[in-house]
């Protein structure tokens, strides 16, 4: 594996966490199409199943409501299962069962049982990929209570993140932005690392504007936020929220409220998407601060056009740095 | 190569007391005479609280319930197939199967008064809650098998559905991957005829629905349904084939719905009294009673002294649960997550507030 100080991709970060997280207890278990054998079509489980065996990595059949209706089953049991959606798009097929009973379970319960699961999945556009290979759907499951959402924009945020999803005792819904899973390398330590959920980041530090982002979108940020300091002068604040839900309302408010001004870019179509959720909460936190309106950088209300057209759905940093720019003239 | 037939497995039919209390002597079980007055006491229990749950929703003093009346033998036979330390995945019309692992009364009133304490189920036993979403417990059931199993525990998983969650994907994936993965689990259909105004000859085209699996590989069989006998029979082999690793099992137990679907429905509007009264004639109850009167093991005044004591113990249960029908406003906020998010936490804040200020109590304490 690997070594202190070896530069790691987001797919390698992963499956770092997941080898240690298995090693360390018998009761975490993978589950989905293609994880064994085959390693994972983005070889997110590689190694996996020759270390730990068809018991604890299975290769199930071709349904994604069972995959995770059988991990439901087996955290009411008391196991710790990560089920893998292939592609976040075909996870709507069970949709019901992580807003049916993963995120109700404890409470019909009055938590005589609760489900400590992660659902893995790839998410995001950008890499050229067909229908239902390049959506975001986020916001669908953050309007869920019961759930935790959370999407890491690093390798070592990702790594990190994900032992603290594996550990979490409620179900967690862990967004992998496949546009970052070979994009970037960063260090990632041996030693364990774990991310609080609910706890968002401040990625580059600024005093003019707040530009508020997640996943592969961040990345695009900080390339405005370089652009802005070099070409304008302009000093922005670049906030990754890390986690979806729960919210860090307060890493938002304390932002924004420094800076007065904020914008918020993410892949997924606009209306009641995400970044609805954060202007809401500066509206609600931060409106005397303000000296302009919080403008929103997204995908059109579209479905997904294919990837011949994705540049009409994708926002990109020239997008973003306009809607910057316009938004630090206000 | 010339067209040939497949060699299929058959669907075998399981009858041994029949509507006329006549018995099939050969294929007997054996259960010992004070287990069948318990399952007797169990039947007329489930029969009494249908009745007076029914009442009780007339009288406005609980909300929407599911009678089970003619399922009593099918589920009591089924459930008595299982050990305590198996596991019990049901979905909604199956607590006389509840009961008999031990779910208190009050629990299934508080849940059908709107209380979600009712499933706050006694630490130790080895079930599930009450599943609404047709058909969605199946695959959470084939991961309870699965646990047990990797755990290295002996235990079977018996989980409940109806004719109506046979149509569901839910269903063929949970099937599907029970004969996959071999999991000791018992699919026991309860094919009542009617998934509320539905019947069955139009949810499916199969002549059965214990052939379906057939198609997943492992036995399915069919079972009169209100034949207390035959429903344990089938249940108990399915059950001891799982233990030993033979994997699942489908029993169709044949059954009919007598009553409603639930206290909003109306059956008269999609079925004739002609089927009622033809399938009252073949209800399970009077031909159970008859086949323990023959044993002796029942006569009017056993009968009529276990009447009385489950009547006392629904009262009992009734006068307990309503005790406790005080809604505390501000637990809504428990049992989300683990841990309150500030973000909920906030909200919580939010509505105490609110409630202080407008003069309104909270409802101080839980119900538990």
């Amino acid at each position: 594996m690997t070594q202190d100080g070896r530069k790691l991709t987001m797919v390698k970060a992963i499956n770092l966490a997941l080898h240690q997280e298995m090693e360390r207890d018998d009761d975490v278990i993978v589950l989905g199409e293609d994880v064994g054998v085959d390693e994972g079509v983005f070889r997110v489980t590689e190694g996996l199943l020759k270390k730990f065996g068809e018991q604890r990595v299975i290769d199930t059949p071709l349904a994604e409501g069972a995959i995770v209706g059988m991990a439901i089953g087996m955290a009411i049991y008391g196991l710790k299962p990560i089920p893998e959606i292939q592609f976040s798009g075909f996870a709507f097929q069970a949709f019901h069962q992580v807003e049916n009973h993963a995120a109700r379970y404890r409470a019909r319960t009055r938590s005589r049982y609760h489900i400590q699961m992660v659902v893995r999945m790839p998410y995001g556009g950008g890499i050229r990929a067909l229908e239902h290979h390049s959506e975001s759907e986020e916001a669908y499951y953050a309007h869920t209570p019961g759930l935790k959402i959370v999407i890491p924009s690093t390798p070592r945020i990702a790594r990190a993140l994900l032992v603290s999803a594996i550990r979490d005792p409620d179900p967690v819904v862990f967004f992998e932005p496949k546009a970052l899973y070979h994009a970037i390398r960063e260090e990632v330590p041996e030693a364990e690392e774990a991310w609080p959920i609910g706890q968002a980041r401040v990625a580059r530090e600024g005093k003019d504007l707040t530009l508020i982002a997640y996943g592969a979108m961040l990345h695009k940020c900080l390339e405005v936020a370089d652009r802005l300091k070099v070409e304008d002068g302009a000093e922005v604040e670049v906030l990754d929220l890390v986690s979806i839900s729960p919210m860090d309302t307060d890493a938002i408010a304390t932002s924004v409220r420094k800076t007065g001004r904020a914008v918020v870019a993410h892949e997924a179509q606009r209306t009641c998407g995400v970044g609805a959720e954060v202007m809401a909460r500066i509206v609600e936190t931060a409106f005397l601060q303000l000296q302009a309106p919080v403008r929103r950088v997204t995908a059109p209300d579209i479905v997904y056009p294919g990837f011949a057209r994705e540049r009409g759905w994708l926002p990109d940093a020239d997008r973003v740095l306009r809607a910057v720019r316009e938004t630090l003239a206000f | 190569m010339p067209r040939q037939t497949l060699d299929l497995p058959a669907i075998e039919y399981l009858s041994i007391l029949d509507a006329d209390g006549t018995l099939d002597a050969p294929l007997e079980p054996k259960i010992p005479p004070e287990e069948l007055k318990r399952l007797y006491r169990a039947f007329l229990l489930a029969r009494r609280f249908d009745e007076r749950m029914l009442r009780l929703q007339r009288q406005g003093r609980i909300g929407t319930f599911g009678p089970i009346r003619g399922h009593e033998a099918a589920v009591l036979g089924s459930i008595y197939a299982l050990r305590p330390t198996d596991w019990l995945v049901p979905y909604y019309r199956e607590w006389a199967a509840c009961m008999w692992r031990g779910w208190p009364l009050e629990n299934l009133i508080l849940w059908y008064a709107g209380f979600a304490e009712g499933m706050r189920l006694p630490d130790g036993l080895k079930d599930l809650p009450l599943c609404i979403p047709i058909a969605s417990q199946l695959p959470h059931a084939v991961g309870v098998a699965y646990a047990a199993r990797y755990k290295g525990e002996d235990s079977v998983t018996l989980v409940y559905l109806g004719d109506g969650a046979t149509s569901h994907g839910d269903c063929q994936e949970a099937m599907n991957f029970a004969g996959v993965f071999q999991v000791p689990l018992v699919f026991l259909v309860l094919n009542n005829q009617w998934a509320i105004s539905v019947p069955q000859s139009k949810q499916t085209r199969a002549k059965t629905l214990a052939q379906k699996a057939v198609a997943y590989g492992f036995p399915g069989i069919q079972v009169d349904g209100n034949d207390l006998l035959a429903v344990y029979v089938a249940t108990k082999e399915a059950v001891g084939r799982a233990r030993k690793g033979g994997g699942p099992t489908l029993v169709e137990a044949v059954t009919y719905r007598l009553s409603m679907h639930t206290t909003s429905d109306d059956p008269t509007k999609y079925r004739s009294e002609a089927e009622v009264k033809a399938w009252e004639a073949k209800e399970p109850l009077p031909r159970f009673r008859r086949y323990l009167e023959a044993k002796g093991i029942v006569d009017a005044q056993v009968h009529a002294g276990l009447e009385a004591e489950v009547d006392g113990q629904i009262r009992e249960a009734v006068e307990r649960a309503e005790a406790r029908m005080r809604p505390a406003l501000m637990d809504v906020f428990e049992h989300v997550y683990a841990t309150r998010p500030p973000g909920l936490e906030a909200q919580r804040e939010e509505l105490a507030r609110y409630l202080a200020e407008t003069g309104q109590a909270a409802g101080q304490g839980s119900a538990g």
